[in-house]
């Protein structure tokens, strides 16, 4: 009986020492230190490890796998042509289902057992936001985080985090003060969702729509149905509607709209505009609904904001290259849409960081490159990774769609800031994929 | 049924393994276990799980020590609800909402009084999921079957949506992150802040299944079942059968508060949609799928939680898989292992390992096989 | 007031598509003990396998025929296989395989046709207020609980499949194959859920779609009561309505909670729904 005596001793010592030392306040911390940059984590001479959490499964999902899909293709087409200073870039995607308590599980499991060197594009507000401390701790640099929450942009704070899409309240200025100027006599209607997405976007059209807002609703992420809420924009008789909404809740007001018979002007964000998505979601109610025309007549005349190029322009050099890539890489039923140019363009950006970054790849060379350039490519707004400024990119354009898929640019690139500052013009050079590397190198 | 009636003394199981190959003789040794009162018994358990608990973080990396300690949270959750399906019969699908609980009191504690010491705060969850457990539990004491498991379940549903209305104070779908200190300066050369927070969620646990394990030894743990089996009988024999009713829905909401804080703990945030129905639904497949009725079953039920899909995940990893099939490879292996444990052993893990216990025993000493401890597993 | 009745109607509408998922619930209640949580699964696939069945024809009647047919093979498959052999052990034990269904049957549909929406058709013509999709779906959903009152009070294989459910040694003494009519009462169930979920997945359906449509179709069961298919019926529409107007009045995000105070203030009154008649209560 001895060794249990011994050891319920020794053990109940513990439990008093971990008592004891739990009695000062658990929520009093105080910062202790920076983790060291000036490793190379995840890098051999011929890869490098990267990680980044989205929701795969569960009712998030819907929507989103398009990301991962396009951004892992410019991976591969990158690997397939030798890597970047000869690196293989291993892009390995974890699975959160959109649960905060998964996303720090996976997140742990991608620093201390992938061991990866940067994790790019982590998904969601709510997910994301629960790992920025942990990544900032580990010292893992966490670039080009995928939402438009206002948070990332905090380099005092988190000095490893970079934003990427353009924020929810600079778009929204933009939004307010082309509705403000342009449908200067209507009533307009809020419909966005009820996380920082809606608070922030509001906050930002408030600015030049306070006058004009007869209606405000909002709907939670993973309901199945929004038609209380149109019905109550209908009932506000709202004649513009600005819907700040992932897209398979664009898609349903624009149903639900129609069902109604409640015909006001939509004006999209960018996170709820891609129209390819949005006509595949709507291709059966077309011919349902008894009219003749084509599955994009419900998507006529919606105005929406963006940031990166289209699908549609053909033209455009980065949109060809970007389908090639689509073409040998991307699996079937995937679409070419611009939510996997979302991808694509944000793999396309680390691809650039890294090459900057030079040779002798350390967490600190990925920082200092970061700093070091505005990084101008796809996107048809400015970015910029300054170390006193992780926003991403920084502005929008409108434009509205008609049917038949022609796009019309109705306002070109505006930038502002994220609190009241003025919007201004911007007049942008954008070089071409042969004209930055790593991609003028490269196949 | 009536062998679950026991099954909490296996808590004790590996102890008498342990003195056994320690100092030889294990036949008196055994019996001189079973003459110990149960208190000890259980405290001496306890204790040896904590010393396994230490050692087992000084082997591993940060992230098994994540899990470890999330496997410590689980099984408190999955125990208190085994006290209130297993011994009085309620079958809850509601038990997520009390750990949804015990994680918001935690984090508005630490957010908003950032000096409570951290007993205190996890003290003070328990008194609020308790408190709501009364109110529940009076609501419902009245109601069986699926009765009880629609209110449980709209009340599943219902908490995550609390935290979206009231999303000033709960902050909304985006929920509550936090701070909390980890590993003590003193210790910290020594220590990393994953073991520690290993160490106190198992510390914390420990104490709650000493108690557990002696409540359903006691009289409340007769009552409750008597309860269960026959509610007309108890009644007649003078037993306060809605009192009861009540108090085993107290006594899991607590469970379950306190695991929720836990896991506030670890993880520093409290969002709604970590507390999904799913959360409540997986909670009481673990429960069956480790064996109703006994605390050990409460422990595979946590690993399966944690580890199961996990593997699932890395399986899907390592097939070259359509990404379909991959992404939704782990939800599916859960499926069919919970459908294929119930069709062949209803009585879920701990029934296999008990039923393979007795085996080796009778074959081994078949002298003894009559009033054995019905473990021989080792717990870690 | 124009908003008020549409609001009603919406309800109506909503509630239409509980009742269904109600009464599919009852049925197996009623048949078998068990509360089925692979419902919202069951009937996930059987929708599916009407938009694969409808993309391939052009037909959406086909489909909806497929979904039938699809369910109540489902439905009896499940009891035969799965339901049965744990039917002795314990009540807990069915509600555990039917919860690994729920995974299982998720998990699939996401394997075959992907965690992406795809655009799923209205049975008619959904625009307009009360639109004949809305009508029909009420209308179905009527049709089906008076077409199951007239079989289960009046035919003799209603008769059998009450007496296999109620008594079942008696039955079988009496020569009804027990068995048998207990893998038809899931089969039938199981066709009404892919009714509801026909209704439930427009405009979209993805694998998690049916889930909260299933904790209210469970609410309403429980409202109305577990005894008879008109308890369900009224309770799909009591919480239809009143969650239409909690959503139009007070806010969309209350639906939740308003849904847990409805049941809990039925379930104060009367701890066995509103439609059920007293007696003294088997235990």
């Amino acid at each position: 009986m001895h060794r249990p005596r011994a050891m319920s001793a020794a053990a109940a010592a513990a439990a008093a020492a971990i008592l004891l030392s739990s009695c000062s306040g658990a929520g009093e911390v105080e910062d202790n230190g920076t983790a060291d940059l000036d490793v190379s984590t995840g890098v051999t001479d011929d890869s490098v490890v990267i990680g980044t959490h989205m929701p795969l499964t569960g009712p998030a999902a819907p929507g989103y796998s398009q990301i991962p899909a396009g951004a892992g293709a410019v991976f591969e087409y990158i690997n397939d042509n030798g890597g970047v200073h000869g690196r293989e870039i291993d892009y390995r995607v974890e699975d959160d289902v959109y649960q905060p308590d998964n996303t720090v599980e996976v997140t742990q499991d991608l620093v201390h057992d992938d061991e990866i060197f940067a994790m790019v594009g982590g998904l969601g507000t709510p997910t994301h936001s629960k790992v920025l401390d942990f990544l900032d701790q580990e010292g893992v640099p966490d670039l080009f985080v995928s939402s438009g929450a206002l948070m990332w942009n905090q380099p005092d704070e988190y000095p490893l985090t970079y934003g990427y899409q353009v924020d929810y309240t600079r778009e929204a200025k933009i939004q307010g003060e082309y509705i403000a100027e342009n449908f200067p006599d209507a009533d307009v209607g809020y419909l966005h969702q009820s996380d920082d997405v809606g608070e922030d976007s509001q906050a930002g059209l408030d600015q030049y729509l306070e006058d004009q807002v007869v209606e405000v609703q909002s709907y939670d992420s993973g309901q199945d149905s929004i038609s209380a809420q149109v019905e109550a924009l209908a009932d506000a008789e709202a004649d513009v509607v600005v819907c700040s909404c992932v897209p398979n809740y664009s898609a349903m007001m624009l149903l639900e709209s129609a069902g109604i018979g409640y015909d006001p002007q939509f004006v999209v964000s960018s996170i709820g505009a891609d129209t390819v998505t949005l006509s595949g979601l709507l291709e059966q109610f077309a011919e349902e609904a008894g009219s003749d025309a084509p599955a994009d007549a419900m998507l006529d005349g919606m105005i929406s904001t963006g940031y990166l190029p289209r699908v549609n322009q053909e033209d455009d050099p980065w949109i060809s290259f970007f389908r090639e890539i689509y073409d040998d890489y991307v699996e079937e039923d995937v679409p070419f849409s611009n939510t996997t140019i979302y991808g694509m363009v944000q793999a396309v950006k680390f691809a650039q960081v890294l090459e900057n970054a030079g040779e002798d790849l350390t967490r600190q060379a990925l920082i200092d490159a970061l700093d070091e350039d505005d990084y101008p490519g796809p996107g048809l707004v400015p970015f910029t990774t300054a170390s006193d400024n992780h926003a991403g990119y920084t502005g929008t354009y409108v434009s509205r769609y008609s049917e038949g898929g022609d796009v019309e640019v109705l306002q070109e690139v505006r930038v502002t800031d994220n609190e009241d500052g003025p919007i201004e013009e911007f007049d942008l050079e954008r070089p071409g994929p042969d004209e930055i590397a790593p991609f003028s190198d490269l196949g | 049924m009536a062998s679950s009636q026991k099954s909490p003394a296996t808590a004790a199981g590996p102890n008498v393994e342990e003195a056994a190959r320690g100092s030889g003789g294990p036949r008196r040794l055994a019996e001189r276990w079973r003459t110990l009162p149960m208190l000890p018994r259980h405290l001496i358990a306890a204790c040896a799980a904590m010393i396994a608990v230490i050692a087992l973080t000084s082997i591993t990396d940060p992230g098994a020590n994540l899990r470890l300690a999330s496997i410590g949270f689980y099984m408190l959750a999955i125990a208190g609800l085994g006290i209130l399906i297993g011994f009085s019969g309620q079958v809850s699908l509601g038990h997520g909402a009390f750990m949804f609980i015990g994680a918001y009191s935690t984090a508005l504690f630490v957010i908003h009084m950032p000096m409570l010491p951290l007993w205190l705060n996890l003290a003070l969850a328990v008194v609020i999921s308790c408190l709501a457990g009364l109110i529940i539990g009076v609501v419902c004491a009245r109601l069986h079957g699926p009765y009880l498991a629609g209110a449980t379940l709209a009340l599943a549903v219902a908490m995550p949506a609390l935290a979206n209305r009231f999303s000033d104070f709960l902050g909304g779908p985006n929920g509550l992150s936090f701070v909390m200190r980890g590993t003590p300066p003193a210790l910290s050369d020594m220590v990393s802040n994953t073991q520690w927070q290993a160490w106190v969620v198992w510390l914390t646990v420990l104490i709650v299944l000493v108690f557990l394990a002696n409540l359903s030894h006691g009289r409340l743990g007769r009552q409750m079942r008597a309860v269960r089996d026959d509610e007309t009988a108890a009644a007649l024999s003078g037993i306060r059968v809605a009192r009861v009713k009540v108090t085993a829905f107290v006594v899991s909401a607590g469970c379950g508060g306190l695991a929720g804080a836990l896991q506030a703990y670890l993880l520093k945030t409290a969002t709604p949609s970590t507390f999904a129905v799913a959360l409540s639904l997986s909670l009481l497949a673990v429960l069956v799928l480790g064996g109703l009725g006994s605390l050990w079953g409460a422990l595979w039920g946590a690993i399966a939680m944690v580890y199961v899909e996990e593997w699932g995940d890395s399986l899907a990893h390592a097939l070259t898989l359509d990404t379909n099939v991959a992404n939704n490879l782990p939800h599916v292996l859960y499926g069919v292992l919970l459908i294929a444990l119930v069709l062949t052993w209803p009585s879920g893990v701990q029934g296999i390992l008990r039923q393979l216990g007795n085996a080796l025993r009778s074959r081994g000493h078949s002298g003894n096989g009559t009033t054995s401890v019905p473990s021989t597993q080792q717990g870690k | 007031m124009d908003y008020f009745t549409n609001l009603t109607l919406n309800g109506v509408a909503e509630g239409a598509i509980y009742a269904a998922l109600a009464l599919s619930l009852i049925i197996i209640y009623q048949a078998t003990r068990v509360v089925n949580f692979a419902q919202p699964a069951l009937a996930l696939i059987a929708a599916y396998i009407a938009l694969t069945v409808t993309t391939a024809s052009g037909s959406y009647w086909l489909g909806f025929a497929a979904a039938l047919v699809s369910g109540l093979l489902m439905g009896s498959v499940t009891e035969r296989l799965l339901i049965r052999p744990v039917q002795k052990t314990s009540q807990l034990s069915a509600i555990i395989i039917t919860l690994g269904l729920l995974l299982l049957l998720q998990g699939v549909a996401g394997m075959i046709w992907s965690n992406e929406p795809h655009s799923f058709s209205y049975p008619m013509d959904f625009e307009g207020r009360f639109s004949p999709a809305d009508i029909f779906g009420v209308a179905a959903v009527l049709g089906t609980a008076m077409l199951l009152f007239a079989l289960y009070r009046w035919t003799p294989l209603g008769l059998r499949m009450r007496a296999a459910a109620a008594h079942p040694e008696m039955a079988r003494m009496l020569g009804v194959r027990v068995g048998l009519m207990l893998t038809l009462g899931w089969g039938i169930a199981t066709v009404v859920g892919a009714l509801a979920g026909m209704l439930a997945a427009p405009p979209f359906v993805y694998p998690n779609v049916l889930d909260s449509v299933f904790v209210y179709g469970l609410a309403a069961a429980v409202i109305g009561g577990l005894d008879n298919p008109f308890g369900s019926l009224l309770g799909g529409f009591i919480l239809g309505i009143s969650l239409s107007f909690v959503s139009g009045y007070l806010g969309p995000e209350l639906m939740p909670l308003a849904a847990l105070i409805i049941l809990i203030l039925v379930l104060s009154v009367r701890p066995d729904g509103l439609f059920t008649r007293p007696k003294a209560r088997k235990v």
